[in-house]
Parts: C-alpha cells; sequence; structure tokens
C-alpha cells in the first residue's frame, strides 16, 4: 500500500490551479479542424440546391426564384456533407462554437441581384 | 411471511447515466426479481434509412449513439462496402483501427469514472474524465469532433494523420500507460472498491453463454469471445490478444475494463508502427443491392449491422443490435437476489448504452 | 480485407423448434433475431455463433399467423421477440416473459409494420427574420 499518495495530490492541486475551462467567460480550446458553426459565402452560390437534397437533418432550404438560403442553426448538427457536395465552395465551417439561445435561429442570405449591381447581400441573422 | 413490495426504479434516478425503467419486486431490502422496460429515447433511426441516401446516412449512423459513436459509423460502412464489392485501402483500415482504439479507451474511461460516481467516489471520478481529456484532445486534433468524428465514409476515411501528428500521438503514450497504471491499481487495492464489488452481482460460466452475454460481460466470466480475433478491418496484422478473468462478479468486469486500456495502447503503437501509405478513399459508384450482417467489437461487446438493399440509392432495411439489448437478460438474472443498495452498482457494471439499445 | 461470406438457410416454421433444439445441444450462441420486411412480406431471421463464425435461419412470416417462441429454449430470446411483437405486430406464442405489447412504448402501435407513418414537415415556431 502505497503512504503520501493524497497528499502528494493535494499539494500539486494548491499549486496548478484547476484543471477546468470556465466556460463561456473564457473561450473553448479549438484546433485548425474544429467544427463549430457553418457558414456561407452568398457572392458565390448559384442555388442549386445540392446542400439541400443531401442534409442528413433538412436544415437548409434554398430557393432559385428568391435568391435565398435559409439555414435553421439548430437543426444543423455540423457534419460537413454539405460542405462536400456544393460545386462551387461557398459553404465553409468555422471554429468557434455557437453562444446557447432559447429559441431556434434561422439564418436567412439573400443572394446579389443577377443584373451585376455593386451592392452585395444582406445578411439577417438573428 | 413479510410483504412484497415494487419499487420503480429509473428513467430518471441521479445514480443511471441512461434512462432505463426496472421495475423491482423487493421482500425487506433483497430483491426477488426484475423487469425492465425501454422505450424512453427511442427515435426510429431505422426507419430513417428510407429516406435518405446511402452514402449520407453514415453521419445518421454515427449519431445512434454518442460514447461509441466512430465505431457505429465505421461497421455500418463496412456493411456496404462488403455488399457493393469495394475493397477499401490497407491505409484507411489502419486509420480505422487507430481511431477506434481511442475511441475504446475515451469509452472504457468514461465508464471507469461513472463507476466511481456510481458508489459515491467523486474524487476518483474527476480523475477518470481529467485522463480523458487528454484523449478527447487527441480526438480533436485529428479529426474535428471530440465525441462525434465524422470522418467515415463508404470507401475509406476522409481525413488523413501525416507522418508529423503520428510521431506526435506515439510520444504521449508513455504518459497515458502511467495514469492507466495508477488508476487501475486505485481499483484493484482500494477497500472501499473492493468491498462494494467484491462478490456481488456472479453470473456464472454456462449461465453467460447460454443467456447470450456479450463484451467484457461475458469476458469476465471466464469466456475468451472478442470480434477483434477474427481479424476484421486492420485487426489481423496488430497481434490482437482478448483479456479474459474467471471470478465472475463485478470486480472481474471492472478489471477486464481497465485492462483493455493498456491492450489499446498496445495496438495503437503497433498500428503506428506499421501503418503503411497509400491512398485513404476508393470511388464509389452505382447502388448496392445485397444483404449482409457486419460485425465489429464495441467498447460495450459485439455489434452487428444489418444492410439490405435491393438497387435504389436508398437502402431497404438497416437494423442495429447493440451490445447492451444482449446484455439485457443477464443483468435480469444478476439482479435476483441481490439487496437494494448493490442494484446502482449492478447496472453500471453491465455498461448500459440505451440511446443505442433504442436508437 | 473481405470478410468471409454468410450462409443464410430458409426453413419452414414447423421445423423451426427441432433446428433450434440441435442448435442448442451443439453448444451455440444466440446472437440475435431481426425482421425485414419487403412489401407487405415479412421475414424473420435467427443469427447463431460459435467459434466467431455466424451462420443464420430464416423463416417467412405474417402479421396473422403466431411463430412458435423459442424462449424455453434460449431465454435471452425473449427480448428480441417482445421487441419484434412491438415494432411490426407479429405475433409469437408462448413468450417466457410477455409483455403484451408494452416492452417498448410508442405513441403508435406497430410503428414499422403497417405504412401508416407520414413525414410532415412542420415550420420551427418563433421564426426570427
Amino acid at each position: 500500500m502505497k503512504v503520501g499518495v493524497m497528499a502528494l495530490t493535494v499539494l500539486k492541486n494548491l499549486v496548478k490551479g484547476p484543471a477546468t475551462i470556465r466556460y463561456p467567460y473564457q473561450p473553448a480550446k479549438v484546433t485548425p479542424v474544429t467544427r463549430g458553426h457553418l457558414v456561407i459565402n452568398i457572392d458565390d452560390c448559384i442555388f442549386c440546391g445540392l446542400c439541400k437534397m443531401h442534409c442528413p437533418a433538412d436544415a437548409i432550404e434554398v430557393s432559385k426564384p428568391d435568391r435565398t438560403w435559409r439555414l435553421n442553426q439548430f437543426q444543423c448538427v455540423i457534419c460537413g456533407c454539405c460542405v462536400s457536395y456544393c460545386p462551387k465552395d461557398c459553404l465553409s465551417i468555422e471554429q468557434t462554437y455557437l453562444p446557447p439561445t432559447t429559441s431556434a435561429t434561422i439564418v436567412s442570405v439573400t443572394g446579389p441581384e443577377p443584373d451585376k449591381k455593386e451592392g452585395q447581400g444582406e445578411p439577417v441573422s438573428s | 411471511m413479510s410483504k412484497q413490495i415494487i419499487v420503480p426504479f429509473g428513467p430518471q434516478h441521479p445514480v443511471l447515466p441512461e434512462p432505463i425503467h426496472l421495475d423491482l419486486v423487493l421482500e425487506d431490502e433483497r430483491v426477488i426479481e426484475a423487469i425492465p422496460s425501454i422505450g424512453y429515447v427511442h427515435r426510429g433511426l431505422e426507419k430513417l434509412v428510407e429516406k435518405r441516401d446511402y452514402k449520407d446516412y453514415v453521419f445518421i449512423s454515427e449519431r445512434i449513439c454518442g460514447i461509441c459513436s466512430f465505431i457505429h459509423g465505421a461497421t455500418y460502412c463496412q456493411g456496404v462496402e462488403q455488399i457493393m464489392g469495394i475493397e477499401i485501402p490497407r491505409r484507411a483500415e489502419f486509420l480505422r483501427a487507430i481511431w477506434s482504439e481511442y475511441s475504446r479507451m475515451h469509452s472504457h474511461l468514461l465508464w471507469l469514472g461513472c463507476f466511481a460516481d456510481g458508489m459515491g467516489y467523486e474524487n476518483l471520478f474527476m480523475n477518470c474524465w481529467k485522463v480523458r481529456e487528454k484523449i478527447l484532445d487527441v480526438l480533436e486534433r485529428t479529426t474535428g469532433g471530440r465525441v462525434i468524428q465524422g470522418v467515415n465514409r463508404v470507401g475509406g476515411v476522409s481525413r488523413d494523420m501525416d507522418a508529423a501528428e503520428l510521431k506526435r500521438i506515439e510520444g504521449e503514450i508513455p504518459g497515458l500507460r502511467d495514469d492507466f497504471t495508477e488508476l487501475t491499481r486505485i481499483f484493484d487495492e482500494d477497500l472501499t472498491v473492493q468491498t462494494r464489488t467484491k462478490g456481488i452481482g456472479i453470473l456464472p460460466k454456462d449461465k453467460a453463454w447460454d443467456l447470450g452475454a456479450v463484451g467484457p460481460v461475458i469476458r469476465g466470466s471466464g469466456h475468451a469471445v472478442d470480434v477483434r480475433s477474427t481479424g476484421y478491418g486492420a485487426y489481423d496484422e496488430l497481434d490482437f490478444k482478448p483479456v479474459v478473468r474467471n471470478e465472475a462478479d463485478c470486480h472481474a468486469r471492472c478489471l477486464v475494463r481497465a485492462e483493455e486500456l493498456f491492450t489499446s495502447l498496445d495496438l495503437i503503437e503497433n498500428a503506428i508502427d506499421r501503418i503503411p501509405a497509400g491512398d485513404i478513399l476508393a470511388p464509389v459508384k452505382g447502388n448496392p443491392s445485397g444483404e449482409y450482417y457486419a460485425r465489429a467489437e464495441q467498447p460495450r461487446g459485439e455489434v452487428i449491422h444489418y444492410v439490405k438493399a435491393n438497387g435504389k440509392k436508398n437502402l431497404l432495411r438497416h437494423r442495429v443490435r447493440t451490445p447492451t439489448l444482449a446484455n439485457v437478460p443477464a443483468l435480469v438474472h444478476m439482479l435476483a437476489g441481490c439487496e437494494l443498495a448493490d442494484v446502482p452498482v449492478i447496472v453500471l457494471t453491465i455498461d448500459p448504452c440505451i440511446g443505442c439499445m433504442e436508437r | 480485407m473481405k470478410q468471409p461470406q454468410q450462409t443464410i438457410k430458409t426453413i419452414a416454421v414447423e421445423e423451426l423448434i427441432h433446428q433450434i433444439h440441435s442448435f442448442h445441444d451443439d453448444g451455440y450462441r444466440l446472437v440475435q433475431i431481426s425482421c425485414a420486411s419487403e412489401g407487405d412480406a415479412f421475414e424473420v431471421t435467427y443469427s447463431f455463433d460459435k467459434e466467431l463464425t455466424l451462420t443464420h435461419l430464416r423463416i417467412p412470416a405474417s402479421t396473422e399467423k403466431p411463430i412458435p417462441s423459442i424462449s424455453r429454449i434460449y431465454l435471452a430470446a425473449f427480448v428480441y421477440e417482445n421487441e419484434i411483437a412491438d415494432l411490426f405486430g407479429i405475433p409469437f406464442s408462448g413468450i417466457a416473459i410477455d409483455y403484451k405489447g408494452t416492452f417498448i412504448r410508442t405513441s403508435i402501435p406497430h410503428p414499422f409494420g403497417s405504412p401508416q407513418i407520414s413525414v410532415v414537415k412542420k415550420k420551427p415556431e418563433g421564426q426570427h427574420e
């Protein structure tokens, strides 16, 4: 039976500090490949609808005549399926996690007009 | 003649990690029999397979369970690859084996923590989960997700580990080995753990075979049944030996899981030495047709994925037989005749994963 | 690497108990019982394992004719037979512990057996623009 194991552990903990991160007051650990949340670069999108067809969680809605792309952030499981199917590579996954909210968040993005007006699309999110 | 009363145990209970309901028939403080009933987290995922492309379904099959998620995805891919006749690259099989062993270590450490917590030993629970953080860091660095990895694809894996990363993982293994040795010593020698687990929940050797128990439950009773011995994937080249104990009580099952941590470290070291170079994803064309029963070894036992397809892009049937469902008759047998205070320890010793069990 | 081929033998319902007895005497372990539907016809498959090789037995089934239960020989079968009876509606006669439809709590009876499920897409409430 070993003696002094508990005393050594107590001294180590007094010196080193807590082993946990006080998230969300301190930022979470991320790595370059962490999957946090989905974003779209709406200027390149051609509204083909492939991301909506292949989403396993049915979280994306695309409307070609209105040129809108909507994402239900609560339903999205950040699997990366849409990213691999997009033909124009306009979808990507950012590393930070989203803050907690109390109701479903729909991100709705409208693309630019096709006759090359210089105004960019207005991302309306809540 | 004492009266018999029925005590409902679960689904919400502070000591249970998962929602299972047991009706315990008690006489004084001794359990006469236990009647399980399930269905609290049934999501009907097997019906969803008829509505999703078979390649997109990999993401759903990984989310059947949070703890054993990588091996569910890998076994589903194995089944579909077999019926389509695809031969995946050898490097992809080695990568799948490395991630499976990391997944197994994280699940066993989670279980050791919950087991200590079920006995009231919260300090040991926190220490086990502190070691688990190091394994989750490795998984996040290499795949992008701590609990759900999302790298399995039909035809291989989608992300590679380069030589620098493999060297870094190999450098961390001696530190993990020291941590595991200390934890195993506590579970083996500590007087509290011994008094609460030795001689409790005995499952004799012939009963274990008859009731169809799988995983550490049957390996703690003397049978060397481990699906990794069949050599699926890369396990035929990794010198695997199953861990078996003969005492058949809760203490034996606890030590089987603790010693499997060391087996996993050995398998990872062998895999890193022998991994061949090559590509990681084979091209997939067409639709599957046929049926197959794919088998793999999860941390909790033997899992079977049955896939059946008839040439369309949605599969016809996908049925998962998880190891917890096979251990429920063994649980009912072990609970008969024990004291009321031993019920949480015995329920935790079969490692219930009710999310998997009810899909 | 390719997995070994598996043999699935289809037999009639009357020979089931005799075959199960011979498996039990040879020392096989019951692995699982599963049910698959192709249109209106169901088929129930029993899987056994000895020395890590699987063999399967398959019988045709329907919701009218009851299948004799094997839980007198293999007690572990009661879990699988109750689950099939709850989800698909195929009756089994003589299960050792019979839950009579209450093993898995679902909101509609026999969800996998009958085609009474329709998928309705609901717009989430609290839509913010």
